[in-house]
């Protein structure tokens, strides 16, 4: 059984605990979002089905929280915060900087599955801004030229 | 019982009534642009704000009454407010009123004029635009109107269980799409049009066939035959200003003559034809054994509905064509034959109340004669563009007759516009086949009406037949579920894809939303269409002398060899997301 069939396997197994249950459907989207890192077409499909909605609502849903994706993201994913406190403080050039570095657009993955940049609103960290997080480690009171050594343990992979 | 005050004016009303209704009451009408009554009812827009007390405006159509409250709704900051949001709208709208297809009758339109909105910086600003949506046959998408009160997917989602499209993404990029952003085509699209007929704008329409009908119309070596839906006459009226409920047969009839078609026929004749067909196959499953409940066959957006939703019940449905394809399969045999005019020669223009024909008229299955049934299919409000066009000044024309054979019909096939026609039409032939007696009580009141569901058991000689009526695809999926389950048991169900039948169906003239408040459109029409059907000679579908001879001449009996090549065709599955199977 492909790796694709497994988290198949688990989402159903979700979706059945939540069997026409429309109220369940941010949660069991965010199931998908976890184990596969998107949730794509076919677990929108099912998901509809499963919990008697429409695909249209899922699909809305997926659209309008930033928390899911429609595409899989990358190993790595960058936020960088363009809140108040750190765009004033610069963080529109670290932004360009990561994506003149990696070659890459925000929302988007580089082909090597690497990385995704994010865009974000504040994140909360304003005493560090301008701050950009990778995962779950925080990158703070940046400028532009700290990108690249910042980016390159991740690099490897 | 509740009193609240509006502008000064004391009104009483329901417990549960809303501030927007209230005002009515009170000869007040507060503007709207999201409401659409029982069915998008969700405070979205702001337009209809008003001043209730509270630090800030409130939307008053989800705003509920409350005793002793006092509502003011045209004060400098409710004037104000309102016009604010207009502008707001209008700066992300592409305000092509000229070429639009709604001008006159689109909501937006008549509210900038209303509140007085001028053109201005106000209405500049960075815009979104989008590639208009032509994939469909019968419905055309352009984004670049929209104003995302969503009234469209409480249609699609409410009343027809379809839910192919619905809002996408969030803040200034939210658009109104099918899931993907996929053409509309790619979607169990049922081609209902109910979207159209909820849309306050231009944002949805019909895909034109106009052009196409005029080309007809000016090539001398043709023979253009035009045939009209039962319920077409119901509600044409309205698009010159006549009353709703005005019953314009002769009119219609008369319109269609200046437009230069060569005969002008009448789908009612082919209405009672399918009675003849339906009755007869429903007749024989119960006598054979075959698939029961049978289910009605003449709304195309419902078996599109069937195929790709519930398609467990294609064995259920007739096999009967619907009516102007049973239509246009008799003009290309049995009249061609007769008026000795080349197959190839004849073009068949329906006017229909409906969508969904359109793609109906497409499907390579239905052209018996080698040559499509129908060539093309017009809706209510593209004739009524037609005769506008031509300068035909249709509120007063004489009344004019349809052209014999094909245009002469029963009482029974008036009635198919609304919903349950088409049952009682069956059973007043059916009473008298399996009886050999003639029913006397003609009307079968219990399968009138717009309940939801509509249920009867009508005791025909021995037996007994229940039979359940239903309109708007959702009602149709809450009945098949029933049935699923084992909670139903019926030998014969009517199923129109729109809510109210025909009289309402996608192709109709728009009812704006205001008016909708104080009318329902779907029982105004029907009314049309009951007095035709009381007022007619023959009100049973197999004493149409001109059925009788088509049969005797022709088609030999109902089902025949002959009648099942030429008036019944097959169903197929189709997929339920389309999208997944690429």
């Amino acid at each position: 059984m492909s790796q694709r069939d497994e988290q198949l396997k688990l989402i159903d197994i979700e979706i059945e605990k939540h069997k026409g249950d429309a109220s369940s459907l941010m949660q069991v989207m965010q199931y998908s979002q976890d184990i596969m890192g998107h949730v794509p077409m076919d677990v929108q499909v099912r998901i509809a089905e499963g919990l008697g909605v429409t695909l249209s609502e899922v699909y809305g849903v997926a659209t309008f929280y930033s928390q899911f994706a429609l595409e899989p993201k990358g190993k790595y994913i960058i936020g960088v915060c363009l809140g108040t406190a750190c765009y004033v403080r610069g963080s529109q050039a670290i932004l360009d900087r990561i994506c003149e570095e990696l070659n890459l657009e925000p929302g988007k993955t580089s082909s090597d599955g690497l990385f995704t940049i994010e865009a974000t609103r504040c994140i909360g960290a304003c005493g560090l801004a301008p701050v950009i997080t990778i995962n779950d480690d925080v990158h703070g009171r940046l400028t532009a030229d700290d990108v690249p050594n910042i980016l390159k343990p991740y690099l490897r992979g | 019982m509740i009193t609240l005050t509006i502008d000064g004016t004391e009104v009483t009303v329901e417990k549960g009534t809303t501030v927007l209704e209230a005002a009515r009451k009170a000869h007040i009408h507060i503007p709207t642009l999201c409401f659409l009554k029982d069915l998008n009812e969700i405070g979205a827009c702001r337009i209809c704000v008003v001043d209730a007390g509270a630090r800030n405006l409130q939307a008053s159509c989800v705003l509920e009454a409350q005793n002793g409250m006092v509502v003011k709704t045209n004060t400098p900051k409710v004037r104000e407010a309102r016009k604010t949001i207009l502008e707001l709208i209008l700066s992300n709208h592409d305000k092509k009123c000229l070429s639009c297809v709604r001008s006159q009758n689109c909501e937006l339109q008549k509210l900038s004029l209303e509140l007085g909105i001028e053109d201005g910086e106000a209405l500049g600003g960075e815009r979104t635009h989008y590639d208009v949506d032509e994939s469909s046959v019968s419905i055309v998408r352009d984004n670049n109107k929209c104003i995302l009160c969503r009234r469209c997917v409480a249609a699609c989602e409410k009343t027809q269980a379809c839910g192919v499209i619905g809002a996408v993404n969030r803040g200034f990029k939210t658009s109104i799409e099918s899931p993907w952003v996929l053409p509309i085509n790619q979607t169990a699209c049922i081609r209902c049009g109910q979207c159209i007929a909820a849309c306050p704008v231009g944002a949805l329409y019909t895909r034109s066939e106009i052009d196409r009908v005029w080309d007809m119309l000016a090539d001398d070596s043709l023979y253009t035959v035009v045939q009209t839906a039962p319920a077409v006459r119901a509600a044409l009226g309205e698009e010159f200003g006549m009353p709703m409920g005005t019953n314009v047969t002769g009119k219609m009839a008369a319109a269609l003559r200046r437009l230069s078609f060569d005969r002008v026929f009448d789908t009612d004749f082919a209405a009672d034809l399918t009675i003849m067909e339906e009755a007869a196959e429903l007749v024989n499953r119960i006598k054979t054994g075959g698939v029961l409940p049978m289910i009605t066959s003449c709304s195309p957006g419902w078996i599109s509905y069937c195929e790709s939703y519930y398609p467990e019940f294609i064995p259920n449905l007739s096999s009967c064509k619907s009516p102007h394809e049973m239509m246009g399969a008799i003009v290309k045999s049995y009249y061609a034959e007769k008026k000795n005019i080349p197959v190839e020669k004849i073009r068949v223009v329906s006017i229909m109340p409906c969508t969904a024909k359109k793609y109906e008229a497409k499907l390579p299955e239905l052209s018996a004669s080698g040559y499509p049934d129908v060539d093309a299919v017009l809706t209510t409000r593209e004739l009524a563009r037609m005769i506008k066009t031509a300068g035909i000044d249709f509120a007063r024309l004489p009344d004019e007759d349809f052209d014999p054979a094909l245009g002469e019909s029963t009482g029974a096939s008036v009635i198919f516009g609304a919903t349950g026609g088409v049952m009682e039409a069956a059973l007043r032939t059916a009473y008298d086949w399996i009886t050999g007696e003639s029913l006397e009580e003609l009307d079968f009141c219990e399968v009138r009406g717009v309940k939801n569901i509509k249920e009867a058991s009508i005791k025909i000689g021995d037996s007994t037949i229940n039979v359940a009526v239903v309109h708007g695809t959702a009602n149709a999926k809450e009945l098949l579920e029933k049935i699923k389950a084992g909670d139903k048991d019926y030998h014969f169900i009517e199923v129109m894809g729109c809510p109210g039948g025909c009289v309402t169906g996608g192709g109709q003239p728009i009812v704006p939303a205001q008016e909708r408040i104080d009318v329902d459109p779907r029982v105004e029409r029907a009314k049309a269409l009951y007095g035709e059907d009381a007022a007619k000679p023959l009100r049973k579908s197999h004493e149409n002398p001109s059925i009788i001879k088509l049969y005797e001449e022709f088609l030999e009996e109902p089902n025949s060899y002959k009648a099942h090549h030429l008036l019944h065709t097959k169903y197929t599955q189709k997929p339920k997301y389309p999208a997944l199977e690429n």
